[in-house]
């Protein structure tokens, strides 16, 4: 057992899908070809100045409600000075003291039990452009698309007690930020970014160790293994009598190892001061009230809900919660189809199977709530065997129709007719004369093995429960 | 409050201004001069006055969240820098 | 008849008239520029589109070269903007070509408007067509010549502690520094956003009045823009100010005045009391507290404010020879030093300073409080003055080169104009009497928020009753 505690903070940098950019008129648009998404504003030209997009401070009081944070009735933007060729007008515009929204929390689960992660504040600032690094001619190009793409910093506590809980409390942020509508999340194109601070000190200290900054991590899994290396990194230096220096380090996923950044300056003196090209802006209570009457139900309120309203099970309710899209395929299915647990079983199965197979999400599948309802309806009915709807499913999917066309023309259907069965049973009971003494000897259970030969010989279509039936009375004559 | 040659060399490297050893001085003697005269303002009690950022008060001014085309040319725009190293 | 030698007006009188057409009177300043900016040097360069002869208003007119023109390359008189041609015309100039505005050309300034002489130029000075040993004054000293010596009809520039009104004063013309936000700055390259202000220099105060008309009013891609009604401003020239009172601080009146400017503005108040303004003394006690405030305030914005001109993207772009911090810093600091002048880096310097971790709340943050104090001063004579008279400056025009080693002796030549920057409200000055070395002395009027009409009425019942402004320059 280690004699340390590690000290965790986060720092979420996530693009919010606005039509426009967050201070121009520009297309917020990710792909484009170098430099065609740009004007005089986001150029940072000489002479231009910028005004705030309306729909990027409503996006920025939603967040700040889904995170249990106070609105701030006065904000203002503030200037971040710094020098870098991804940065047009050698500042960024940001907010300093009055952001929009300060001291909320996000409850996680780690493990069993549930945690509130405190988060100091968050606010709205303009993102920079990209770099690409030309080494073989020895020059980098600036990108300026994404400039001026809305972002809201999300900023925790350092309330983070292990590299898991921050992965924890990165996947429940994520999910509250997707059931908002206000990002994509996604971390592959950088509209979810996460730079983490970490510290440790001897269990029973108050006071907090010297932290590193820790940046460059593309994925949540990539945040927590850079955090387990650092803790690891700062044990060692602590236990061998060193000393931890305060510094970013930039994450090498490749090599597994954090090495110190070399091109930005580390004393940094942002000199940050009230931007005059911007005016301040007071938030009131019905421009929140407004905000908040629009917030969607989030993930722990849904996840409740479909406990108790639908009796789900945990395992069940988790899954379907974890993406909105199932959810909401979820609860459209229950209104065709009154049968919550049935629906959540499939969804949390066969099509989760499927989606995981196909790498799909559920709107990107041929498939509506009410196709769904219709095959398990079939497979209720008996119409087809539980294992035979799970290939129905996998025909509808890929052929785009409905669950009766796919039964009818493969010839899916269960096969009830007694004269059908019968012929079947006959040849199974021949085959098996050994079985056939035991259950008439009394070992009713072995009835199962030649229920089960028979609804191969039947290809799968064959009714079980029928099968069941005849058998046991063909050889009892019960 | 007096400014020493190593204030301006720092606040040079902020401001990427690089200022040769030969004019450090008159810089250094220029602004400690307007520093000098900028101390009057140290007189002043200004505990309970708020700081004015506009003259003239404007709030609230914001922009629907609508696309425009944008008036750059629609040539290529290249920016190159020197070769950073992250 | 000159028709250069014209107020715009007049001008257009002529034109309704049919005695003139545009293209003669464009034709007529063009041949004055050919022949007296040798000698001035006002203009930094001509403009490349021909005039288009269409609107209302198809007056020659002469723009700051910090006013984005689109198609011309604008510089702020700065090497580190050299070969910026910009892609996009700033409000103020749409609102001049949609009036069918003719525009003759850049005019000189100087650099980033850092100054009060038009000295720090990197194309070097302009000349004051008074006496061409002098100074023109500045920053706007390129808009001011260029009308002073008929080579534009008006002009723009810009005023962010007095660089409309002072070069206005030391040229003998008349320049308004509009209420903040009256006057779009979209496209107007910044100085020091909170207090720089885009507005006319004219031949008299009609011009003045009918300059306002066409480019004051709101524009959405300025933040700080005001959405208020324009009036007519030439309805506000009444030859009357009967009973108007007229605040005369007692701070404006001591040392450093020059005795000659005290006496005109003296001069100024008698006429203004005999026209039957209530003359009434007032106090201003924190304004001695206004050039120090200012230098902290407008330093530190354009400290941001011009940290992007860094050779990234347009403008100069050095090419260091050998690496002394990493090459990305060097190009940084090379483009940088070479690219901005000694006033500029100073400024920039003193900025950075003020803003800079451990000075923040003694300097920038201090300055923005002592700001409120100022502007209390103003609101509190205002509730029972409709104007506040000033010289404009404490000097008339000095020689070329006499205060360029000094640079707070340059600062203090705005004693008079900064607070109005800092209240962000609107102030005028016209010609009130010559030097006995015959250089012209301005007077200055401050209003209240949004009342240009006030200051136009008063101005132009002074006009009314002299002929200042109708002296010219013998060149």
């Amino acid at each position: 057992m280690s004699q340390f505690e590690t000290v965790i903070g986060l720092e979420v940098h996530l693009q919010l899908s606005t039509k426009s950019k967050i201070f121009c008129s520009c297309a917020n648009q990710y792909g484009c070809a170098p430099n065609t998404n740009v004007c005089p504003v986001c150029l940072g030209l000489p002479g231009t100045l910028p005004v705030l997009n309306h729909q990027a401070l409503l996006y920025g009081i939603k967040v700040g409600l889904a995170l249990n944070a106070e609105i701030n009735s006065f904000i203002k933007f503030d200037r971040k000075n710094y020098y870098y060729p991804d940065l047009p007008k050698g500042y960024q515009i940001s907010q300093f003291d009055f952001p929009v929204a300060k001291n909320g929390y996000l409850k996680i689960k780690s493990g069993k039990e549930e945690k509130r992660i405190g988060i100091t504040r968050a606010h709205l600032e303009e993102d920079a452009g990209k770099l690409v690094h030309d080494t073989s001619n020895s020059c980098s190009l600036a990108d300026f698309n994404r400039t001026g793409t809305p972002l809201i910093e999300i900023v925790t506590e350092p309330d983070l007690r292990s590299p898991q809980e921050a992965y924890d409390y990165l996947n429940t942020l994520k999910l509250t930020l997707q059931y908002l509508g206000v990002s994509d999340c996604d971390m592959e194109k950088g509209s979810l970014r996460c730079d983490a601070n970490v510290s440790i000190r001897p269990i029973g200290q108050t006071s907090l160790g010297t932290k590193t900054e820790l940046k460059n991590m593309n994925s949540f899994r990539a945040v927590k293994t850079a955090l387990e290396y650092e803790v690891r990194r700062h044990e060692q230096v602590i236990t061998a009598g060193g000393k931890i220096v305060q510094e970013t380090l930039l994450w090498d996923d490749e090599k597994a190892q954090t090495q110190t950044m070399r091109s930005k300056e580390q004393a940094h003196d942002y000199r940050y001061f009230p931007d005059p090209d911007l005016v301040p802006f007071t938030i009131d209570y019905k421009v929140i009230d407004g905000v908040r009457a629009e917030l969607p139900e989030l993930p722990q309120a849904k996840f409740l809900r479909f406990l108790s309203q639908y009796g789900l099970s945990e395992y069940d309710a988790n899954i379907l919660v974890a993406d909105h899209g199932m959810a909401d395929f979820f609860e459209a299915a229950v209104k065709e189809y009154p049968q919550g647990k049935k629906i959540a079983n499939w969804l949390a199965g066969p099509v989760l199977m499927e989606l995981n197979n196909r790498k799909a999400a559920i709107n990107e599948l041929k498939l509506t709530p009410k196709d769904l309802v219709t095959l398990i309806a079939k497979v209720e009915d008996g119409v087809v065997s539980n294992l035979v709807g799970k290939e129905v499913l996998t025909f509808m999917l890929d052929e785009g129709k409905g669950a009766d066309d796919i039964i009818k023309e493969k010839g899916l259907a269960q096969v009830s007719d007694d004269s059908a069965l019968l012929v079947i049973i006959d040849e199974v009971i021949a085959q098996n004369p050994a079985v056939v003494e035991q259950i008439k000897s009394g070992k009713s259970n072995t009835v199962g093995f030649l229920v089960g030969q028979a609804m191969k010989r039947s290809g799968g279509r064959a009714n079980p429960k029928k099968l069941n039936e005849l058998i046991t009375r063909r050889i009892t004559g019960a | 409050m007096s400014i020493s040659k190593e204030d301006v060399k720092y606040i040079a490297a902020l401001a990427r201004i690089d200022v040769p050893e030969d004019k450090l001085e008159g810089f250094t003697k220029s602004l400690g001069g307007i520093v000098q005269y900028v101390e009057q303002l140290q007189k002043l009690d200004v505990s309970n006055v708020k700081p004015t950022s506009h003259a003239v008060p404007v709030g609230n001014v914001l922009r629907s969240d609508v696309v425009k085309p944008s008036l750059i040319s629609k040539e290529a725009l290249v920016f190159k820098v020197p070769l950073i190293i992250e | 008849m000159n028709l250069h030698s014209l107020t715009a007006h007049a001008l257009l009188d002529l034109f309704k008239s049919g005695k003139a057409s545009s293209k003669e009177a464009y034709e007529a300043v063009l041949g004055r520029i050919k022949a007296v900016d040798p000698k001035v040097k006002a203009y930094v360069h001509m403009a490349h589109a021909q005039p288009g002869y269409a609107g209302d208003f198809q007056i020659p007119i002469a723009i700051k070269d910090n006013l984005c023109t689109k198609g011309e390359e604008i510089t702020c008189a700065s090497r580190i903007l050299k070969g910026f041609r910009s892609p996009y015309d700033a409000g103020v100039i749409e609102r001049i070509k949609k009036s069918g505005g003719t525009i003759l050309g850049i005019v000189n300034m100087d650099e980033f408007a850092f100054g009060s002489s038009c000295e720090t130029s990197c194309y070097g000075p302009t000349f004051n067509p008074w006496n061409l040993q002098c100074v023109p004054g500045g920053s706007s000293g390129g808009s001011a010549a260029a009308v002073a010596a008929d080579e534009a009809m008006w002009a723009l520039g810009s005023d962010t502690g007095g660089s409309i009104r002072q070069p206005a004063s030391f040229c003998g013309i008349v320049g308004l520094k509009p209420t903040y936000g009256r006057v779009s700055r979209y496209g107007l390259i910044a100085f020091a956003s909170s207090l720089d202000q885009i507005g006319p220099l004219t031949k008299d105060v009609r011009d003045c009045a009918l300059l306002m008309n066409i480019i004051a009013g709101y524009d959405e891609r300025d933040s700080t823009s005001v959405n208020e009604p324009v009036p007519d401003y030439t309805k506000a020239l009444v030859n009357d100010v009967r009973g108007l009172k007229i605040g005369i601080p007692k701070e404006a009146f001591v040392e450093g005045l020059d005795p000659e400017v005290r006496r005109s503005v003296e001069d100024a108040i008698d006429l203004l009391k005999k026209q039957g303004a209530i003359i009434k003394e007032v106090s201003l006690p924190h304004t001695p507290y206004a050039v120090a405030t200012y230098y902290i305030v407008a330093t530190a914005e354009a400290s941001s404010n011009l940290a992007r001109f860094d050779g990234v993207r347009y403008g100069l772009r050095a090419q260091p020879a050998k690496v002394r911090k990493n090459a990305l810093i060097d190009m940084y600091e090379e483009t940088r030093s070479l690219g901005f002048g000694d006033e500029a880096k100073r400024r920039i310097m003193l900025g950075t300073y003020a803003l800079s971790s451990g000075y923040y709340d003694a300097y920038y943050l201090r300055g923005q409080k002592v700001r409120t104090l100022i502007k209390n001063d103003l609101d509190e004579v205002f509730k029972d003055c409709d104007v506040i008279m000033t010289p404009t400056s404490p000097t008339v025009s000095f020689k070329v080169g006499e205060k360029v080693s000094d640079p707070l002796s340059m600062y203090l030549s705005d004693i008079y104009t900064i607070p109005a920057n800092l209240a962000g409200i609107p102030a005028i000055s016209v010609p009130c009497g010559f030097s006995k070395s015959g250089l012209p002395i301005g007077l200055q009027l401050m209003g209240k928020a949004f009342d240009e009409e006030m200051l136009l009425r008063v101005s132009y019942t002074y006009e009314q009753n002299t002929e200042w402004h109708l002296k010219k320059p013998k060149l």
